[in-house]
Protein backbone atom coordinates (compact mmCIF):
# COMPACT_ATOMS: atom_id res chain seq x y z
CA UNK A 1 0.00 0.00 0.00
CA UNK A 2 1.50 3.31 -1.06
CA UNK A 3 0.69 5.84 1.64
CA UNK A 4 1.17 9.58 1.63
CA UNK A 5 3.57 11.31 4.03
CA UNK A 6 0.83 12.38 6.48
CA UNK A 7 -0.38 8.84 7.04
CA UNK A 8 3.19 7.64 7.51
CA UNK A 9 3.87 10.45 9.97
CA UNK A 10 0.80 9.68 12.10
CA UNK A 11 1.55 5.97 11.92
CA UNK A 12 5.18 6.34 12.96
CA UNK A 13 4.58 9.09 15.51
CA UNK A 14 1.02 8.55 16.66
CA UNK A 15 -0.39 11.42 18.75
CA UNK A 16 -2.24 10.88 21.99
CA UNK A 17 -1.99 7.11 22.32
CA UNK A 18 -3.63 5.88 25.48
CA UNK A 19 -6.74 6.17 27.60
CA UNK A 20 -7.76 7.66 30.94
CA UNK A 21 -7.59 4.49 33.05
CA UNK A 22 -9.06 1.03 32.92
CA UNK A 23 -12.40 0.28 31.29
CA UNK A 24 -14.04 0.26 34.72
CA UNK A 25 -12.48 3.46 36.02
CA UNK A 26 -13.37 5.32 32.82
CA UNK A 27 -16.95 4.10 33.09
CA UNK A 28 -17.18 5.58 36.57
CA UNK A 29 -15.82 9.02 35.58
CA UNK A 30 -18.56 11.34 34.33
CA UNK A 31 -16.11 13.65 32.54
CA UNK A 32 -15.02 10.83 30.24
CA UNK A 33 -16.68 9.49 27.13
CA UNK A 34 -15.46 6.31 25.45
CA UNK A 35 -16.25 5.16 21.93
CA UNK A 36 -15.35 1.63 20.90
CA UNK A 37 -16.10 0.78 17.28
CA UNK A 38 -15.20 -1.91 14.74
CA UNK A 39 -14.60 -5.61 15.22
CA UNK A 40 -11.44 -7.75 15.43
CA UNK A 41 -12.60 -10.05 12.61
CA UNK A 42 -12.96 -7.04 10.33
CA UNK A 43 -9.39 -6.08 11.09
CA UNK A 44 -10.15 -2.73 12.75
CA UNK A 45 -11.09 -1.75 16.29
CA UNK A 46 -10.85 1.85 17.51
CA UNK A 47 -11.18 3.09 21.05
CA UNK A 48 -11.48 6.84 21.35
CA UNK A 49 -11.64 8.51 24.79
CA UNK A 50 -12.54 12.14 25.40
CA UNK A 51 -12.25 14.08 28.65
CA UNK A 52 -14.61 17.04 28.88
CA UNK A 53 -14.00 20.05 31.12
CA UNK A 54 -17.35 20.44 32.90
CA UNK A 55 -16.87 24.18 33.44
CA UNK A 56 -16.33 25.02 29.75
CA UNK A 57 -17.98 22.04 28.04
CA UNK A 58 -14.90 21.68 25.90
CA UNK A 59 -12.89 18.55 25.22
CA UNK A 60 -9.71 19.12 27.21
CA UNK A 61 -8.02 15.89 26.26
CA UNK A 62 -8.47 13.01 23.83
CA UNK A 63 -6.73 9.65 23.57
CA UNK A 64 -6.95 6.71 21.22
CA UNK A 65 -6.01 3.09 20.89
CA UNK A 66 -6.44 1.34 17.58
CA UNK A 67 -6.07 -2.21 16.33
CA UNK A 68 -5.81 -1.83 12.60
CA UNK A 69 -3.82 -0.93 9.55
CA UNK A 70 -1.71 2.19 9.09
CA UNK A 71 -4.69 4.21 7.82
CA UNK A 72 -6.84 3.26 10.78
CA UNK A 73 -4.09 4.28 13.20
CA UNK A 74 -3.48 7.54 11.33
CA UNK A 75 -7.22 8.37 11.14
CA UNK A 76 -7.72 7.95 14.87
CA UNK A 77 -4.50 9.76 15.73
CA UNK A 78 -5.63 12.72 13.62
CA UNK A 79 -9.08 12.60 15.20
CA UNK A 80 -7.60 13.07 18.70
CA UNK A 81 -5.66 16.11 17.52
CA UNK A 82 -8.78 17.68 16.07
CA UNK A 83 -10.93 16.89 19.09
CA UNK A 84 -8.80 18.72 21.62
CA UNK A 85 -10.22 22.12 22.45
CA UNK A 86 -13.49 21.61 20.58
CA UNK A 87 -16.92 21.76 22.21
CA UNK A 88 -19.21 18.79 21.65
CA UNK A 89 -21.00 20.44 18.77
CA UNK A 90 -17.73 21.17 17.01
CA UNK A 91 -16.55 17.63 17.63
CA UNK A 92 -19.75 16.20 16.21
CA UNK A 93 -19.23 18.23 13.07
CA UNK A 94 -16.02 16.37 12.16
CA UNK A 95 -16.77 14.37 9.04
CA UNK A 96 -14.96 11.35 7.68
CA UNK A 97 -14.43 13.21 4.41
CA UNK A 98 -12.36 15.80 6.31
CA UNK A 99 -10.09 13.00 7.48
CA UNK A 100 -9.88 11.50 3.98
CA UNK A 101 -8.84 14.87 2.61
CA UNK A 102 -6.32 15.72 5.32
CA UNK A 103 -4.56 12.35 5.16
CA UNK A 104 -5.07 11.70 1.42
CA UNK A 105 -6.45 8.26 2.25
CA UNK A 106 -6.54 5.89 -0.74
CA UNK A 107 -10.07 4.87 -1.80
CA UNK A 108 -9.70 1.35 -0.42
CA UNK A 109 -9.04 2.86 3.03
CA UNK A 110 -11.99 5.24 3.26
CA UNK A 111 -13.68 2.92 5.74
CA UNK A 112 -10.92 3.82 8.23
CA UNK A 113 -12.11 7.42 8.21
CA UNK A 114 -15.72 6.27 8.57
CA UNK A 115 -14.67 4.26 11.59
CA UNK A 116 -12.90 7.29 13.09
CA UNK A 117 -16.05 9.40 12.65
CA UNK A 118 -18.10 6.61 14.24
CA UNK A 119 -15.64 6.52 17.16
CA UNK A 120 -15.94 10.27 17.71
CA UNK A 121 -19.77 10.07 17.68
CA UNK A 122 -19.73 7.04 19.97
CA UNK A 123 -17.43 8.76 22.49
CA UNK A 124 -19.62 11.88 22.54
CA UNK A 125 -22.77 9.77 22.88
CA UNK A 126 -21.22 7.91 25.81
CA UNK A 127 -20.33 11.19 27.52
CA UNK A 128 -23.83 12.58 26.95
CA UNK A 129 -25.51 9.46 28.26
CA UNK A 130 -23.47 9.62 31.45
CA UNK A 131 -24.42 13.24 31.96
CA UNK A 132 -28.11 12.95 31.13
CA UNK A 133 -27.87 14.86 27.86
CA UNK A 134 -30.26 13.54 25.17
CA UNK A 135 -28.42 11.46 22.57
CA UNK A 136 -29.28 10.84 18.96
CA UNK A 137 -29.29 7.14 18.23
CA UNK A 138 -25.81 6.00 17.26
CA UNK A 139 -26.12 2.61 18.92
CA UNK A 140 -25.86 0.76 15.67
CA UNK A 141 -22.22 1.68 15.24
CA UNK A 142 -21.16 1.24 18.82
CA UNK A 143 -19.59 -1.88 20.25
CA UNK A 144 -20.47 -2.84 23.82
CA UNK A 145 -17.66 -4.14 25.98
CA UNK B 1 -4.19 -24.06 -15.58
CA UNK B 2 -2.47 -27.45 -15.42
CA UNK B 3 -5.39 -28.92 -13.51
CA UNK B 4 -7.29 -29.37 -16.76
CA UNK B 5 -9.30 -32.51 -16.75
CA UNK B 6 -7.99 -35.41 -18.79
CA UNK B 7 -9.15 -35.39 -22.38
CA UNK B 8 -12.30 -37.22 -23.25
CA UNK B 9 -13.94 -36.55 -19.92
CA UNK B 10 -15.43 -33.17 -20.69
CA UNK B 11 -18.17 -32.27 -18.32
CA UNK B 12 -18.38 -35.63 -16.61
CA UNK B 13 -16.68 -36.91 -13.54
CA UNK B 14 -15.54 -36.00 -10.08
CA UNK B 15 -12.43 -34.05 -9.07
CA UNK B 16 -10.92 -33.83 -5.58
CA UNK B 17 -8.89 -30.86 -4.39
CA UNK B 18 -8.70 -28.85 -1.19
CA UNK B 19 -9.63 -25.39 0.05
CA UNK B 20 -6.06 -24.23 0.75
CA UNK B 21 -4.69 -24.84 -2.73
CA UNK B 22 -3.12 -21.95 -4.59
CA UNK B 23 -5.51 -19.97 -6.79
CA UNK B 24 -3.68 -21.49 -9.78
CA UNK B 25 -5.48 -24.74 -8.90
CA UNK B 26 -8.60 -23.42 -7.16
CA UNK B 27 -9.66 -21.18 -10.03
CA UNK B 28 -9.36 -23.85 -12.76
CA UNK B 29 -11.27 -26.25 -10.48
CA UNK B 30 -14.03 -23.67 -10.14
CA UNK B 31 -14.10 -23.25 -13.89
CA UNK B 32 -14.37 -27.03 -14.35
CA UNK B 33 -17.24 -26.98 -11.88
CA UNK B 34 -19.02 -24.52 -14.17
CA UNK B 35 -18.29 -26.80 -17.13
CA UNK B 36 -20.17 -29.59 -15.41
CA UNK B 37 -17.56 -31.46 -13.37
CA UNK B 38 -18.26 -32.27 -9.77
CA UNK B 39 -15.53 -30.91 -7.49
CA UNK B 40 -14.99 -31.76 -3.83
CA UNK B 41 -12.92 -29.26 -1.87
CA UNK B 42 -11.45 -31.00 1.18
CA UNK B 43 -11.39 -28.74 4.22
CA UNK B 44 -8.09 -29.52 5.93
CA UNK B 45 -7.84 -29.73 9.72
CA UNK B 46 -6.14 -27.14 11.90
CA UNK B 47 -2.67 -28.53 11.17
CA UNK B 48 -3.22 -27.91 7.45
CA UNK B 49 -2.14 -31.41 6.37
CA UNK B 50 -4.29 -33.33 3.87
CA UNK B 51 -4.01 -37.08 4.49
CA UNK B 52 -4.75 -40.10 2.29
CA UNK B 53 -7.61 -40.97 4.64
CA UNK B 54 -9.28 -37.63 3.97
CA UNK B 55 -8.98 -38.21 0.23
CA UNK B 56 -10.28 -41.79 0.49
CA UNK B 57 -13.34 -40.60 2.40
CA UNK B 58 -14.47 -38.36 -0.45
CA UNK B 59 -13.39 -40.58 -3.33
CA UNK B 60 -16.18 -41.91 -5.60
CA UNK B 61 -16.41 -44.44 -8.43
CA UNK B 62 -16.56 -41.55 -10.89
CA UNK B 63 -13.53 -39.69 -9.46
CA UNK B 64 -11.18 -38.93 -12.38
CA UNK B 65 -8.60 -36.59 -10.86
CA UNK B 66 -7.10 -35.69 -7.50
CA UNK B 67 -5.17 -32.43 -7.44
CA UNK B 68 -3.42 -31.53 -4.20
CA UNK B 69 -0.38 -29.38 -3.57
CA UNK B 70 2.76 -31.04 -2.30
CA UNK B 71 3.37 -28.24 0.19
CA UNK B 72 1.37 -25.13 0.98
CA UNK B 73 2.69 -21.75 -0.10
CA UNK B 74 1.38 -19.76 2.88
CA UNK B 75 2.02 -22.05 5.82
CA UNK B 76 4.53 -24.52 4.36
CA UNK B 77 2.68 -27.64 5.50
CA UNK B 78 3.34 -30.87 3.58
CA UNK B 79 0.51 -33.12 2.44
CA UNK B 80 0.71 -36.94 2.56
CA UNK B 81 1.64 -37.07 -1.10
CA UNK B 82 3.11 -40.59 -1.25
CA UNK B 83 0.15 -42.17 0.54
CA UNK B 84 -2.30 -40.19 -1.61
CA UNK B 85 -0.37 -41.29 -4.71
CA UNK B 86 -0.69 -44.92 -3.66
CA UNK B 87 -4.39 -44.50 -3.03
CA UNK B 88 -4.95 -42.90 -6.42
CA UNK B 89 -3.01 -45.64 -8.17
CA UNK B 90 -5.06 -48.34 -6.46
CA UNK B 91 -8.26 -46.65 -7.62
CA UNK B 92 -7.02 -45.80 -11.12
CA UNK B 93 -7.46 -42.10 -10.50
CA UNK B 94 -5.05 -39.56 -11.96
CA UNK B 95 -3.06 -37.58 -9.43
CA UNK B 96 -1.78 -34.07 -10.07
CA UNK B 97 0.30 -32.15 -7.57
CA UNK B 98 1.17 -28.48 -7.56
CA UNK B 99 4.75 -28.85 -6.35
CA UNK B 100 5.76 -25.22 -6.81
CA UNK B 101 6.89 -24.87 -3.19
CA UNK B 102 8.44 -28.32 -3.05
CA UNK B 103 10.58 -28.91 -6.13
CA UNK B 104 14.08 -27.52 -5.75
CA UNK B 105 13.70 -27.42 -1.98
CA UNK B 106 13.15 -31.10 -1.24
CA UNK B 107 13.94 -34.30 -3.16
CA UNK B 108 11.24 -35.09 -5.69
CA UNK B 109 10.59 -38.49 -7.21
CA UNK B 110 7.42 -38.94 -9.25
CA UNK B 111 7.75 -42.75 -9.04
CA UNK B 112 7.87 -43.09 -5.26
CA UNK B 113 5.31 -40.31 -4.91
CA UNK B 114 2.93 -41.99 -7.34
CA UNK B 115 2.34 -38.73 -9.14
CA UNK B 116 0.96 -38.65 -12.70
CA UNK B 117 1.11 -34.90 -13.24
CA UNK B 118 3.39 -32.49 -11.44
CA UNK B 119 3.71 -28.75 -11.98
CA UNK B 120 6.26 -26.26 -10.73
CA UNK B 121 7.75 -22.94 -11.76
CA UNK B 122 11.11 -21.32 -12.33
CA UNK B 123 10.88 -18.24 -10.15
CA UNK B 124 10.48 -20.22 -6.93
CA UNK B 125 13.83 -21.94 -7.39
CA UNK B 126 15.91 -18.88 -8.30
CA UNK B 127 15.25 -19.41 -12.00
CA UNK B 128 13.67 -17.01 -14.47
CA UNK B 129 10.13 -15.70 -14.03
CA UNK B 130 7.44 -16.61 -16.51
CA UNK B 131 8.40 -20.23 -17.03
CA UNK B 132 6.95 -23.35 -15.52
CA UNK B 133 6.92 -27.05 -16.20
CA UNK B 134 4.40 -29.85 -16.18
CA UNK B 135 5.55 -33.41 -15.79
CA UNK B 136 3.19 -35.76 -17.64
CA UNK B 137 3.43 -39.51 -17.05
CA UNK B 138 3.84 -41.42 -20.30
CA UNK B 139 3.19 -44.95 -19.13
CA UNK B 140 1.36 -46.80 -16.38
CA UNK B 141 -0.87 -44.93 -16.93
CA UNK B 142 -0.33 -42.87 -20.04
CA UNK B 143 -1.85 -39.49 -19.30
CA UNK B 144 -3.63 -37.86 -22.21
CA UNK B 145 -4.22 -34.15 -22.02
CA UNK B 146 -6.17 -31.64 -24.00
CA UNK B 147 -3.98 -29.06 -25.69
CA UNK B 148 -3.64 -25.87 -23.69
CA UNK B 149 -3.48 -23.95 -26.96
CA UNK B 150 -3.43 -24.91 -30.59
CA UNK B 151 -1.28 -23.67 -33.41
CA UNK B 152 1.88 -25.44 -34.50
CA UNK B 153 2.08 -28.56 -32.40
CA UNK B 154 5.09 -27.64 -30.27
CA UNK B 155 5.65 -29.40 -26.94
CA UNK B 156 4.06 -32.55 -28.31
CA UNK B 157 0.98 -30.61 -29.22
CA UNK B 158 0.13 -29.72 -25.61
CA UNK B 159 1.21 -26.13 -25.83
CA UNK B 160 1.81 -24.68 -29.24
CA UNK B 161 3.96 -21.63 -29.68
CA UNK B 162 7.63 -20.81 -30.16
CA UNK B 163 9.70 -22.16 -27.31
CA UNK B 164 10.91 -19.70 -24.69
CA UNK B 165 14.53 -20.80 -25.07
CA UNK B 166 16.12 -18.44 -22.54
CA UNK B 167 13.45 -19.34 -20.03
CA UNK B 168 13.86 -23.06 -20.62
CA UNK B 169 17.66 -22.96 -20.36
CA UNK B 170 17.55 -20.78 -17.25
CA UNK B 171 14.93 -22.97 -15.63
CA UNK B 172 16.97 -26.08 -16.41
CA UNK B 173 20.09 -24.56 -14.90
CA UNK B 174 18.12 -23.51 -11.81
CA UNK B 175 16.94 -27.10 -11.37
CA UNK B 176 20.50 -28.35 -11.73
CA UNK B 177 21.83 -25.95 -9.10
CA UNK B 178 18.91 -26.66 -6.80
CA UNK B 179 19.64 -30.37 -6.96
CA UNK B 180 23.22 -29.76 -5.86
CA UNK B 181 22.47 -27.30 -3.10
CA UNK B 182 19.04 -28.06 -1.72
CA UNK B 183 20.07 -30.62 0.84
CA UNK B 184 22.48 -28.27 2.61
CA UNK B 185 20.11 -25.35 2.16
CA UNK B 186 17.25 -27.27 3.76
CA UNK B 187 19.34 -28.13 6.83
CA UNK B 188 20.61 -24.58 7.21
CA UNK B 189 17.23 -22.91 6.62
CA UNK B 190 15.44 -25.33 8.94
CA UNK B 191 17.76 -24.24 11.76
CA UNK B 192 17.32 -20.57 10.92
CA UNK B 193 13.54 -20.89 10.77
CA UNK B 194 13.53 -22.56 14.16
CA UNK B 195 15.66 -19.74 15.52
CA UNK B 196 13.31 -17.15 14.02
CA UNK B 197 10.22 -18.77 15.47
CA UNK B 198 11.74 -19.36 18.90
CA UNK B 199 13.24 -15.88 18.99
CA UNK B 200 9.87 -14.28 18.36
CA UNK B 201 7.73 -16.63 20.44
CA UNK B 202 10.00 -16.51 23.48
CA UNK B 203 9.73 -12.73 23.70
CA UNK B 204 6.03 -12.24 22.99
CA UNK B 205 2.90 -13.68 24.55
CA UNK B 206 -0.18 -14.75 22.57
CA UNK B 207 1.64 -15.73 19.37
CA UNK B 208 1.42 -18.99 17.47
CA UNK B 209 2.95 -20.64 14.46
CA UNK B 210 0.20 -21.71 12.05
CA UNK B 211 0.06 -25.21 10.63
CA UNK B 212 1.64 -28.53 11.58
CA UNK B 213 4.67 -28.29 13.88
CA UNK B 214 6.87 -30.75 11.94
CA UNK B 215 5.23 -31.66 8.64
CA UNK B 216 6.30 -28.51 6.88
CA UNK B 217 8.94 -27.00 4.66
CA UNK B 218 12.15 -25.72 6.25
CA UNK B 219 11.97 -22.25 4.75
CA UNK B 220 8.43 -20.99 5.38
CA UNK B 221 6.77 -19.86 8.57
CA UNK B 222 3.47 -18.19 9.27
CA UNK B 223 2.99 -16.63 12.67
CA UNK B 224 -0.12 -15.08 14.22
CA UNK B 225 0.40 -12.23 16.65
CA UNK B 226 -2.67 -11.69 18.79
CA UNK B 227 -4.07 -8.16 19.10
CA UNK B 228 -2.07 -6.53 16.31
CA UNK B 229 -3.24 -6.18 12.73
CA UNK B 230 -1.18 -7.64 9.90
CA UNK B 231 -0.95 -4.66 7.59
CA UNK B 232 -0.08 -2.32 10.45
CA UNK B 233 2.58 -4.83 11.46
CA UNK B 234 3.98 -5.00 7.95
CA UNK B 235 4.34 -1.22 7.93
CA UNK B 236 6.28 -1.40 11.18
CA UNK B 237 8.71 -4.00 9.84
CA UNK B 238 9.18 -2.26 6.53
CA UNK B 239 12.79 -3.41 6.19
CA UNK B 240 11.70 -7.03 6.18
CA UNK B 241 10.12 -8.45 3.04
CA UNK B 242 7.13 -10.36 4.28
CA UNK B 243 3.47 -10.71 3.53
CA UNK B 244 0.49 -10.43 5.78
CA UNK B 245 -2.05 -13.12 6.44
CA UNK B 246 -4.39 -10.30 5.76
CA UNK B 247 -4.38 -9.44 2.08
CA UNK B 248 -4.89 -5.77 2.91
CA UNK B 249 -2.73 -4.65 0.04
CA UNK B 250 -5.34 -5.98 -2.34
CA UNK B 251 -8.70 -4.37 -2.85
CA UNK B 252 -10.52 -7.16 -1.06
CA UNK B 253 -9.32 -6.50 2.52
CA UNK B 254 -10.06 -10.13 3.17
CA UNK B 255 -7.89 -12.11 5.55
CA UNK B 256 -6.03 -15.12 4.14
CA UNK B 257 -8.39 -17.84 2.91
CA UNK B 258 -5.76 -20.42 3.79
CA UNK B 259 -5.66 -19.40 7.45
CA UNK B 260 -9.45 -19.17 7.57
CA UNK B 261 -9.76 -22.66 6.07
CA UNK B 262 -7.55 -24.22 8.73
CA UNK B 263 -9.66 -22.65 11.46
CA UNK B 264 -7.57 -19.64 12.40
CA UNK B 265 -10.21 -17.13 13.52
CA UNK B 266 -10.79 -14.03 11.40
CA UNK B 267 -9.21 -11.89 14.10
CA UNK B 268 -5.94 -13.87 14.13
CA UNK B 269 -6.00 -14.34 10.36
CA UNK B 270 -5.83 -10.54 10.19
CA UNK B 271 -2.86 -10.67 12.57
CA UNK B 272 -0.47 -12.92 10.74
CA UNK B 273 2.84 -12.64 8.96
CA UNK B 274 4.20 -15.06 6.40
CA UNK B 275 7.99 -15.10 6.43
CA UNK B 276 10.22 -17.10 4.16
CA UNK B 277 13.93 -17.77 4.24
CA UNK B 278 16.03 -18.14 1.13
CA UNK B 279 19.36 -19.32 -0.08
CA UNK B 280 20.96 -16.01 0.79
CA UNK B 281 19.31 -15.40 4.16
CA UNK B 282 21.96 -15.08 6.88
CA UNK B 283 21.82 -15.63 10.62
CA UNK B 284 22.43 -11.90 11.14
CA UNK B 285 19.35 -11.14 9.04
CA UNK B 286 17.30 -13.56 11.11
CA UNK B 287 18.51 -11.88 14.32
CA UNK B 288 17.60 -8.51 12.84
CA UNK B 289 14.15 -9.77 11.84
CA UNK B 290 13.50 -11.14 15.32
CA UNK B 291 14.43 -7.78 16.85
CA UNK B 292 12.30 -5.77 14.43
CA UNK B 293 9.24 -8.00 14.74
CA UNK B 294 9.35 -8.06 18.54
CA UNK B 295 9.79 -4.28 18.67
CA UNK B 296 6.93 -3.73 16.22
CA UNK B 297 4.48 -6.05 17.96
CA UNK B 298 5.25 -4.44 21.33
CA UNK B 299 4.76 -0.96 19.87
CA UNK B 300 1.47 -1.89 18.23
CA UNK B 301 0.22 -3.62 21.37
CA UNK B 302 0.72 -0.41 23.34
CA UNK B 303 -1.67 1.08 20.77
CA UNK B 304 -4.08 -1.87 20.71
CA UNK B 305 -7.38 -1.61 22.63
CA UNK B 306 -7.72 -5.38 22.24
CA UNK B 307 -4.49 -6.05 24.11
CA UNK B 308 -5.74 -3.85 26.99
CA UNK B 309 -9.02 -5.74 27.10
CA UNK B 310 -7.15 -9.04 27.03
CA UNK B 311 -4.98 -7.93 29.96
CA UNK B 312 -8.08 -6.79 31.87
CA UNK B 313 -9.40 -10.33 31.49
CA UNK B 314 -12.17 -9.51 29.01
CA UNK B 315 -13.04 -12.41 26.71
CA UNK B 316 -12.92 -10.78 23.27
CA UNK B 317 -15.11 -13.47 21.75
CA UNK B 318 -17.92 -12.45 24.14
CA UNK B 319 -17.80 -8.76 23.27
CA UNK B 320 -20.70 -7.56 21.15
CA UNK B 321 -18.76 -5.99 18.30
CA UNK B 322 -20.32 -3.61 15.86
CA UNK B 323 -19.75 -5.14 12.43
CA UNK B 324 -19.25 -2.60 9.77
Amino acid sequence: MAYGPKIIDHYENPRNVGNFGTGESMKADKRIGVGLVGAPECGDVMQLCIKVDPSTGRIEDAKFKTFGCGSAIASSSLATEWLKGKDLEGAEAIKNTDIVQELSLPPVKIHCSVLAEDAIKAAIADYKRKNGIPVEDHDHDHAKA
Amino acid sequence: MYAKAPAGQTGRGHIITCTIEHKAVLDPCKRLQKEGFDVTFIDPPKDGVVTAKMVEEVMRPDTILVTLMWANNEIGTINEIEAIGKLCKSKNVLFHTDATQWVGKMPTNVETAGVDLLSWSGHKIYGPKGIGALYVRRQRPRVRLQALMDGGGQERGFRSGTHNITGIVGFGKACEIAKQEMENDAIRLGKLRKKLEQGVLSQLDTCAVNGHADKRLPHITNISFGFVEGEGLMMAVKNIACSSGSACTSASLEPSYVLKSIGVGDDLAHSSLRLSLGKWTTEEQVDYAIGEIVKAVKKLRVMSPLYDMHKEGIDLSKVEWAHH
